[in-house]
């Protein structure tokens, strides 16, 4: 998986897990630099199992939940799974403000979210 | 406006360019930090000017080198007082989809405006739509 620079992606067994250089998601030329890396995860590398760890992230606006929305539509197309977790509460907060935490399935810890998969 | 004493001003019109959106953002959030601001309320007051200054500088202005953004920020004791001006043609806030509605939950527009109006104690548009007013109020837990 070399040659992103917004995202690190480990995998653990059959998930991979995502995590994220920026504390904030926020430029739109990154925003779109980190959309085309998560989207290359699902399309390229054909990841079936993907959980976004947010951890160390601090703030993202909505034009980088545009993204994950788009990919959680990508992910499904591709009859894979997207989970999140690792949110801090004021990230949450915004989930579940615009009920986007009814579109994700959203998870506390990285243990929680791989275990999530049931695989 | 109800604060009769600011402890921050910020006035100054800006090129239509995110770059100069974010290092206006910058100095707001800098000042914040300085006066004391952290937590919910912080990041809520980021969120709502990141969203205001995109849909000012993209949507409004469409990013014209022609246009400019009109921007005044205000710190008090108490509150933080927000107003982006932009030269466009303006929108109508109540006439946007709702993005929570079940059908429009996965479509990706309409949120920041949403945020803007949760996350702000008070928010308004003049009738041509070019112009958001956003004031927060600190809460007391933070």
């Amino acid at each position: 998986m070399a040659g992103k620079r917004r995202i690190v992606v480990s995998d653990i067994g059959e998930v991979s897990v995502v995590r994220f250089i920026d504390r904030k998601i926020v430029d739109s030329a990154n925003i779109e630099e980190m959309g085309e890396e998560l989207f290359s995860v699902v399309e390229k590398d054909k990841r079936r199992f993907v959980l976004l760890n947010f951890d160390g992230v601090e703030f993202l606006s909505s034009a980088a939940l545009n993204k994950l929305i788009l990919l959680d539509r990508k992910a499904k197309a591709a009859g894979g799974k997207l989970k999140l977790c690792g949110l801090r509460p004021e990230i949450m907060e915004v989930f579940t403000i615009t009920r986007l935490d009814r579109v994700f399935q959203i998870k506390k810890t990285e243990a929680d979210g791989i275990e999530a998969f049931g695989l | 406006m109800s604060e009769p004493q600011w402890n921050w001003v910020l006035e100054e019109s800006i090129p239509s360019s995110l770059d100069a959106g974010h290092r206006t953002i910058d100095q707001l959030l800098n000042a914040l930090t300085q006066w004391g601001w952290d937590g919910r309320d912080f990041f809520h007051v980021q969120m709502a000017i990141e969203e205001a200054m995109v849909n000012a500088i993209k949507h409004g202005n469409k990013e014209s080198p022609d246009k400019s953004v009109a921007v005044s920020f205000r710190i008090g004791g108490n509150s933080v007082w927000m107003q982006l001006t932009d030269q466009g043609d303006g929108f109508n806030p109540n006439a946007l989809p709702d993005p929570t509605d079940e059908e429009h939950l996965d479509q990706p527009h309409g949120r920041g405006v949403m945020l803007i109006r949760e996350l702000m104690t008070t928010v308004a548009y003049n009738e041509r739509g070019n112009q958001v007013t956003m004031h927060k109020v600190r809460s007391s837990d933070d």
